[in-house]
C-alpha cells in the first residue's frame, strides 16, 4: 500500500508461501462485509448518478463508440468494491485463504447489490418527482440509465452490469502479479491515451504527426476501439516483456550512495529539463496555457510546501500573498492603475514585489506566528479573507479599483527582449519554468541547511526546539516571509498573463486547492508538489482554470474531497511522499521493521555493515 | 568505566567547598505558583563550576519545575535565577540556551524523524549564524560552518562510543533504542555548547549495566568537558555515585543539602521518604 517496494526479489508469479494456503468455496463469504461494501457501493452509485455527473460527462467519449466517461463514473464502483470486498489482511502466521472462486462470487455479489443501486433509482425516477429535492439531476439520467430502453430494462441491465463488473474486480484478485501489472497497464495506457487525447492532439499537431492521431482518435473526441485495442495489447506485451524493470530501475538509483547518485540525480533533472524546454516549441496555445497554468500553481504550491511541509505552519489564507503579488504588481506596471501608476518595467517592479509581499508576510506572520496548530490555521484563514476584502472595499477601490479590478495590465517585458502576455502562453510557459526553477531551487537549498533544520526540529516539537536553542518565531516567521515571497511571483506571473486583477481571483477557495495539491502530492517533497499540480491542476483544473477533463469543471470541487479523503485513508503521506513525511506517519510500522531485521538493539555489534535505514522510496 | 571516575569527586568538589566563590547558577527566594499550589516555594539553589548536584525528593516535589523555571518554559512567580552573575528572569528559553545551560526531558524528547546527527546538528542552532542568504549562495563561509557543525556533531556523538556512530547517523531517531534515546538526549544537549547541564532521570528505564555505564559518563562529562552538571535522579546508587552535593526537596522547599552521606541520615529527609527507600 505504501510506496515501500522492496528491492523487487523476481518472484515467479507465486507468492513464497511456506505451506500452501487454504482454499474455500465460492460461498463461503464473509457476508456482513460484503452487504456492508455493497451498500455504501449502491449509495455511491445514487449519488453520483444523481449528482448528474454521468450526463454531463457523457459527452466525454473514452473508447468509441463503447464507453464514455459518464457510463465510466458509474461503471468504476461495483468494480471498485468487488475488488475491495476480496482484500484480505495478511497478519504474520495466520493463515490466508489462497484467491479461488470465492473472490470472484463475493466480487460479484457486492458488484450486483451496488449496481442494484442504480435499478433502484431507475425505478423511483419512473414513479416520483424526485425533482423537488434534488434538483441537480436532469431528466436525461432516465434514458442515460435504461440505455433508451423502458424502466425495467435498467433495472436488469443495471443488474447485470453491477454483477459483471463486480465479477472482474473480484477476478483481478486471481491474477498473478505480473499478469495484473499488465492489465493494469492496459487499463492505464488506454485511460491515460483518452484523458490525455487534447494534450497528445495538440503535440502531434506540433510535430506533424497528425496521421497518427487520427488514426487513434475518433473524428468527434474518444479512442477508436480498434485502435485501443490495439494500444492495450502493445502496452500489455511492453508491461509483460518489462516485468516491472522500472520498479528495478527506481530502486536501483534509490540505492545508490555517493557521487553516483548525485550524477544519476543531475542527469534526470537535466533531462526533464530538456523535455520542458523543447515541449512547448512544438505544443500549440492548448497546452501551453495548460503547462503555464501547472506552472503557476507549482510556484504557489512549492511555496506553500515551505511554510506547510517543512515548517509545519498549517496556513490557510496562502491566497493573501498571491493577491499582494498580484495586485502589487498591476499597481506598479499597468497605465490604468487608478491612484499611483508608475508604470514601471516588470522586472523592476517585481523587486518591489518581492519587498512588499514580504512586510506583508512579516505583518501578518508577526501576530499569527505566535499560535500554534488549530489557532493558527483558522486566523490564517481569516487574515487570508480580509486581504481580498481590504482590495474589494470601497474605502481602498480609490487605489485598487475595488470590484472593477485593475484592468489592461500590459505584458511581462524581459529586458526590452521579448514581451510575455497572456496572448502567446508559451511564452508565459518559460516564464513560469524559470521561476520555478528558481523556486525548487530555493526549496531544496533551504531544506538542506541549519534554517531548514531547525524548520523540521520546530514542525517535530516546538517546545524543545526553543529549548534547543532555536529562536522559534524567528525561525517560522521566515518560512512564512520565503512562502510569501515564492506565492508573490506566482502573483506577478498571473497579472501579467491574464492582463487583469479581480478580488474575486482570491477566494479561500485558492488556498484550499493549493493546499490540496500540496497535501495530495506529497507534502515536503518538491517532486511530490510538482507531481501533486500536474494531476490535480493539469487534468482536473485549477479554481477556474479549465484542466484536461474540461466537463469535470462543474464537479471538480467534489472529485477533489472525494481525493483527498482516499488520499487520507489509503496514502496519508501523499502521492510522492518526502521520506521524512512517511517515516512520521508510519513510526510504528518502521520501527516494528527495523526490530525484525535486528537494527534497533544491536549494541554489541555495529559494525556489520552499514544496513538501509529505513526503508524508503 | 566507574573506575576511571573513583566516587565521582572530580576538581568540582573543591569549588563546591569554596563558598566565597561566586555560584555558577543561583536561584533566590524562587518561587513557582500553580493556581494556589506552590510548585516552588522560596527555594535558594546553587550549582558551582565543575560541580555536579543531584536534586533529589519524593513525587512532586518540585525537581522537574526547578529544571523548567530554570530553562523559562515555566513562568516564575517571585524571587530571581541568576547565571554567572546576570539574571535569567524574563528571557525566552532559547536565549537562556544560549546563555549556556541545555537540559534533556524526562520523558525522552528527541526530534524523533529526523536522523541522529541531524538531531545533534540542530541544537547547535544557536551557536552558529549562517542564514538564507549563505545557504541559497552557498557561499564558502557556509560551507565551512556546515562542516563545522556535522564535525562537531559527530564529536559530540563519538563520546558514546561506537553506540551513535557510523550508520546510526542516518538513522531516524525513533528506531533507536530506550537507553540510545537517552544518550541521543544528552548529546543533543552538550552540542548546544553549554556550561550546565540539567539531566532529568538520565538513568530512568535503563538496566543496571546501562545505568552504571551511563554513571560514570555523568562524572567524564564534568572531567572531560568541564561542564557543571545538575541531576535529578530517583536511583540512589547513581546519586551516591556521581554526586558532590545533594540537595533535598520536598513540598518545593530545599530540607537538606550536603554531601550524600550527611543527607541520607538527616532525619528530615527520611521522613520525607517515610522513612524508606533513602538508602536503597
Amino acid at each position: 500500500m505504501t510506496a515501500t517496494v522492496p528491492p523487487a526479489t523476481p518472484t515467479s508469479g507465486v507468492p513464497a508461501e511456506p505451506a500452501p494456503a487454504p482454499t474455500r468455496g465460492a460461498l463461503d463469504q464473509d457476508w456482513r462485509r460484503l452487504v456492508r461494501m455493497g451498500a455504501v457501493g449502491a449509495v455511491a452509485q445514487i449519488f453520483i448518478a444523481l449528482s448528474n455527473m454521468p450526463v454531463r460527462l457523457d459527452e466525454r467519449v473514452i473508447v468509441k463508440p463503447v464507453l464514455s466517461l459518464g457510463y465510466l463514473t458509474l461503471l468504476i464502483v461495483p468494480f471498485a468494491a468487488g475488488h475491495r470486498v476480496g482484500h484480505q489482511i495478511k497478519r504474520e502466521g495466520v493463515p490466508v485463504h489462497a484467491a479461488g472462486a470465492h473472490e470472484v462470487a463475493g466480487g460479484a455479489a457486492c458488484g450486483a447489490l451496488a449496481g442494484g443501486g442504480l435499478s433502484l433509482l431507475a425505478v423511483l425516477l419512473a414513479n416520483f418527482d424526485l425533482r423537488e429535492p434534488l434538483v441537480n439531476w436532469s431528466p436525461m439520467l432516465a434514458e442515460l440509465l435504461a440505455f433508451g430502453n423502458e424502466t425495467w430494462f435498467a433495472v436488469v441491465v443495471w443488474l447485470v452490469i453491477g454483477t459483471a463488473c463486480g465479477a472482474a474486480g473480484g477476478a483481478l484478485r486471481l491474477l498473478g502479479p505480473r499478469t495484473r501489472r499488465a492489465v493494469v497497464t492496459m487499463a492505464l495506457a488506454v485511460g491515460g491515451a483518452a484523458v490525455l487525447e487534447p494534450l497528445v492532439v495538440d503535440l502531434a499537431e506540433g510535430m506533424r504527426l497528425e496521421a497518427l492521431t487520427d488514426r487513434l482518435y475518433a473524428r468527434r473526441g474518444g479512442v477508436n476501439w480498434t485502435s485501443g485495442l490495439g494500444l492495450a495489447a502493445a502496452s500489455g506485451i511492453l508491461a509483460a516483456l518489462g516485468r516491472g524493470r522500472l520498479q528495478q530501475a527506481r530502486a536501483h538509483i534509490a540505492e545508490l550512495e555517493g557521487a553516483s547518485r548525485t550524477r544519476t540525480n543531475g542527469l534526470l533533472i537535466l533531462a526533464t529539463a530538456a523535455v520542458l524546454v523543447i515541449l512547448p516549441l512544438f505544443a500549440g496555445k492548448l497546452t501551453n496555457e495548460l503547462l503555464a497554468n501547472v506552472g503557476l500553481f507549482v510556484l504557489l504550491a512549492l511555496g506553500l510546501n515551505i511554510v506547510v511541509g517543512l515548517a509545519g505552519i498549517l496556513d490557510l489564507g496562502y491566497v493573501a500573498f498571491f493577491a499582494v503579488g498580484s495586485y502589487s504588481a498591476a499597481v506598479l506596471t499597468a497605465a490604468t492603475s487608478p491612484r499611483i501608476n508608475p508604470e514601471l518595467p516588470w522586472l523592476v517592479a517585481l523587486i518591489v514585489v518581492v519587498v512588499i509581499t514580504g512586510l506583508v508576510g512579516l505583518f501578518i506572520g508577526a501576530p499569527v506566528i505566535r499560535m500554534r496548530g488549530d489557532y493558527l490555521a483558522i486566523v490564517t484563514l481569516g487574515f487570508g479573507e480580509i486581504i481580498r476584502l481590504i482590495f474589494l472595499s470601497d474605502w481602498l477601490s480609490g487605489w485598487f479599483g475595488g470590484s472593477q479590478g485593475i484592468t489592461k495590465i500590459p505584458g511581462a517585458g524581459i529586458f526590452g527582449l521579448t514581451d510575455v502576455a497572456g496572448t502567446d502562453p508559451r511564452r508565459v510557459f518559460y516564464l513560469v519554468l524559470a521561476f520555478c526553477a528558481i523556486a525548487i531551487y530555493v526549496s531544496w537549498r533551504l531544506e538542506r541547511s541549519r534554517l531548514g533544520r531547525a524548520w523540521m526540529a520546530v514542525r517535530e516539537d516546538e517546545t524543545v526546539a526553543e529549548a534547543m536553542g532555536i529562536n522559534t518565531v524567528n525561525v517560522k516567521l521566515l518560512a512564512f516571509v520565503v512562502g510569501a515571497v515564492l506565492g508573490s511571483f506566482s502573483g506577478a506571473i498571473f497579472s501579467a498573463k491574464v492582463g487583469s486583477v479581480f478580488p474575486n481571483s482570491f477566494l479561500i477557495l485558492v488556498s484550499i486547492v493549493i493546499l490540496v495539491v500540496v497535501i495530495f502530492g506529497g507534502m515536503g517533497n518538491i517532486v511530490g508538489v510538482i507531481a501533486g499540480s500536474a494531476v490535480l491542476i493539469g487534468v482536473l483544473g485549477g479554481p477556474k482554470q479549465p484542466g484536461l477533463l474540461a466537463e469535470f469543471s462543474e464537479f471538480k470541487l467534489l472529485i477533489y474531497g472525494a481525493l483527498l479523503i482516499w488520499m487520507m485513508l489509503a496514502r496519508p503521506e501523499g502521492l510522492i511522499p518526502s521520506v521524512r513525511r512517511s517515516r512520521e506517519l508510519h513510526q510504528q510500522e518502521m520501527a516494528q521493521d527495523a526490530w525484525l531485521k535486528g537494527q534497533v538493539e544491536d549494541d554489541n555489534h555495529n559494525d556489520g555493515g552499514s544496513p538501509k535505514a529505513a526503508p524508503a522510496t | 568505566m566507574t573506575a576511571a571516575n573513583g566516587t565521582g569527586r572530580g576538581p568540582g568538589a573543591d569549588a563546591a567547598n569554596g563558598t566565597s566563590r561566586r555560584p555558577l547558577l543561583e536561584t533566590r527566594d524562587l518561587s513557582v505558583d500553580f493556581g494556589g499550589l506552590h510548585a516552588l516555594d522560596r527555594l535558594d539553589f546553587e550549582v558551582h563550576e565543575g560541580e555536579i548536584v543531584s536534586v533529589i525528593g519524593p513525587n512532586g516535589a518540585g525537581k522537574t519545575t526547578l529544571f523548567n523555571a530554570i530553562t523559562a518554559t515555566v513562568e516564575t512567580s517571585a524571587g530571581d535565577i541568576l547565571f554567572e552573575g546576570s539574571s535569567l528572569l524574563g528571557l525566552d528559553p532559547n536565549r537562556v540556551t544560549a546563555r549556556g545551560i541545555a537540559r534533556t526531558f524526562q520523558n525522552v524528547r528527541l526530534f524523533a524523524n529526523m536522523t541522529v546527527l541531524e538531531n545533534v546538528m540542530v541544537s547547535q542552532h544557536c551557536r552558529t549564524r549562517q542564514h538564507a542568504f549563505g545557504a541559497l549562495f552557498y557561499t564558502p563561509s557556509f560551507r565551512r560552518e556546515e562542516a563545522e557543525i556535522r564535525e562537531r556533531a559527530e564529536n559530540v556523538l563519538s563520546f558514546f562510543g561506537s553506540r551513535l556512530v557510523g550508520y546510526r547517523f542516518d538513522q531516524p531517531a525513533f528506531t533507536l533504542s530506550y537507553a540510545n534515546r537517552r544518550r541521543l538526549e544528552i548529546a543533543r544537549a552538550m552540542a548546544t555548547q553549554p556550561k550546565l547541564i540539567l539531566l532529568d532521570e538520565p538513568v530512568a528505564g535503563m538496566n543496571p549495566v546501562e545505568s552504571a555505564e551511563l554513571t560514570g559518563m555523568i562524572g567524564r562529562l564534568r572531567d572531560e568537558w568541564g561542564f557543571a552538571i545538575v541531576v535529578i535522579e530517583h536511583h540512589m546508587d547513581v546519586v551516591r555515585e556521581v554526586s558532590d552535593r545533594v540537595v533535598v526537596l520536598d513540598h518545593g522547599t530545599k530540607i537538606a543539602d550536603g554531601d550524600f552521606e550527611d543527607v541520607s541520615n538527616d532525619p528530615r529527609v527520611i521522613e520525607a521518604y517515610l522513612g524508606h527507600g533513602a538508602t536503597t
